[in-house]
């Protein structure tokens, strides 16, 4: 093939790729068509790859073919981690998305010093810079969540100071790299700063805030894959990073939204050391109480019920048992809906997997916008693992640290039913006044087996 | 700066309007179906990864760049194969319509 030939293939194979992306996330937007959106995405990937292989410069195929089976090999039991491990495998691939684009970066800069014009030496800055911090950072983020790390933040005076002036070290050095490309010794500096910056932006971050970091970092990986398609003029990378740029962005403002706190907050503001001086004093208050067998009897007189899960039913590996109550409900001809906070579990959208998984079909599960004008018509609301978000201090106390922050109005059903374990507060360490409403019932107990004991004595209400 | 940079600055603006048009309308429920969707879409890096390799420029190019294509390589691989396992539990209660 004549080179001029081989290069048209190329570009029209990144061409139909780049289509193939884009209504592969369109797809994506309803569960109907979103298996189709995968299809597209492979074969997008597929043209793309089989593309680059025709490649005039390409001398060796060796390491190539060696790299592409071992990340296969790699990508494999990656692809089947179990459900409630997902954002963890998650963080991980933002890790190696960063590590890539750094280490892409970091050889081309060696490439091509001296010379490096000033527009492409400060994208390249950009590249490294982000995948450096985003590498660690997820990497980070990957052990918190997997719990090899410490959930609890950890934090210390002149913490923020001492993360922004890294940053802006490094920026400084980019700078001076883009005036004076053929510093190389310099270069080690705007990749290793990152690094090191990428640890110390995690550690203050506690485990409830992980929906929001992962989506930020998603945000990154993007932005910095958009960099490298700038340095290789790659226009097929500059459109796969904006997309993934712009889809972590919009599910950091959802997450962080869904939390009443800004970004900065978020990163800067260490939320598990807010000392709450309302969570004294209130000991003395009583809660009443019931069993299984009484709830099932409330439940099964019931015409509408609505399950508020919250990641302590997933710890608990409750969902299966949840599902059981779900048919045994249903079955008698109870409406039986759940409504999903958007920051339920660890990483945005997680609970809705958590719960397909266990076989309850994705139409009952309502988002909280949805779900909340209908709580009053709702005779028992049973939350399971859930707490912070469905606490109304967030809407009355102003004086609450959550005040602010969206809610499920679960208070507003006739009867409200918590399952949990003891009443120990949740994350925020804030006192939940749910509890201590009339209409409130405590079931005392494991969530798994308190829901099992509650569908025994569904199945046996009938005979006995 | 030179015109292939202009269309390129162009081309990044548009498909971020692009990409928040059509991510917007993700419905909640497929987040973390969309995260792993787009962390393999992101993958498309090993396309540059894959040429960094093959030309064999320096042994430090080599090096960086086969580490590159193995990453991203898995995340490709890994990326689609969990996606489709957790869109393939998204199940309806109605039955199918013909």
């Amino acid at each position: 093939m004549n080179p001029q030939l081989t290069e048209n293939v190329i570009q029209v194979t990144y061409l139909i790729a780049t289509v193939l992306f884009i209504l592969s996330l369109k797809w994506l937007s309803a569960p109907t068509t979103a298996r189709r959106g995968v299809r597209a995405g492979e074969l997008g990937m597929l043209l793309a790859i089989a593309g680059t292989l025709l490649h005039p410069g390409i001398i060796d195929y060796k390491w190539i073919a060696i790299a592409l089976v071992l990340g296969a090999f790699i990508g494999v039991p990656l692809g089947f981690v179990h459900m409630t491990a997902v954002p963890q495998r998650t963080a991980l691939s933002h890790a190696f998305g960063a590590l890539c684009v750094t280490l892409v970066g970091t050889a081309e800069f060696y490439l091509r010093t001296p010379d490096v014009p000033r527009f492409t030496m400060s994208v390249l800055s950009m590249e490294v810079i982000l995948g450096a911090l985003t590498f660690t950072g997820s990497l980070m983020a990957a052990g918190k969540l997997q719990e090899v790390l410490p959930q609890r933040p950890i934090t210390y005076r002149g913490q923020n100071f001492v993360n922004l002036s890294l940053l802006a070290i490094a920026v400084g050095i980019a700078v001076y790299l883009v005036l004076h490309p053929g510093a190389k010794q310099l270069f080690p500096l705007i990749v290793g700063i990152p690094l090191v910056f990428g640890v110390m932006m995690i550690i203050p971050i506690g485990g409830a805030d992980m929906p929001t970091v992962i989506s930020l970092l998603n945000s990154y990986a993007g932005l910095s894959a958009a960099a490298m398609g700038f340095v290789l003029d790659s226009k097929l990378l500059i459109i796969a990073g904006a997309l993934d740029g712009s889809s972590g962005f919009i599910l950091s403002v959802i997450m962080s939204k869904a939390m009443n706190r800004s970004f900065t907050n978020v990163l800067f503001g260490a939320f598990g050391q807010v000392q709450p001086s309302a969570a004294a004093g209130h000991e003395a208050r009583t809660v009443r109480t019931a069993t299984a067998e009484e709830a099932a009897t409330i439940l099964g007189a019931a015409n509408a019920v609505v399950i508020v899960p919250g990641y302590g039913m997933a710890v608990a590996q409750a969902q299966h048992k949840v599902r059981e109550l779900y048919d045994a409900l249903t079955k008698r001809g109870v409406d039986v809906k759940f409504a999903i906070h958007p920051v339920a579990g660890r990483m945005p959208g997680h609970m809705n997997v958590l719960l397909a998984e266990a076989d309850i079909p994705y139409d009952r599960l309502m988002d909280m916008e949805t779900i909340n004008p209908e709580f009053p018509q709702v005779d028992v609301a049973l939350v399971i693992g859930a707490n912070d978000v469905t606490n109304p201090a967030a809407r009355t106390d102003q004086s609450s640290p959550i005040y602010g922050m969206p809610i499920l109005d679960v208070d507003k059903a006739r009867t409200v039913m918590v399952i949990k374990r003891s009443m120990n507060p949740g994350f925020a360490g804030i006192d939940n006044d749910l509890y201590y409403l009339d209409k409130t019932l405590m079931l005392f107990g494991d969530a798994k087996a308190f829901v099992g004991n509650i569908v025994r004595e569904l199945a046996g209400g009938g005979h006995a | 700066m030179n015109s292939d940079l202009i269309t390129n600055l162009y081309v990044f603006v548009l498909a971020g309007f692009i990409g928040f048009e059509v991510i917007r309308r993700v419905s909640p429920l497929l987040h973390t179906p969309l995260m792993s969707l787009t962390n393999a879409l992101d993958a498309i890096a090993v396309v540059g990864a894959i040429v960094l390799v093959g030309e064999a420029k320096s042994k430090l190019s080599t090096i960086l760049g086969t580490i590159a294509v193995i990453a991203a390589t898995s995340n490709a691989v890994g990326g689609f194969l969990i996606t489709d396992r957790m869109l393939k539990m998204f199940k309806s209660s109605n039955p199918k319509k013909p």
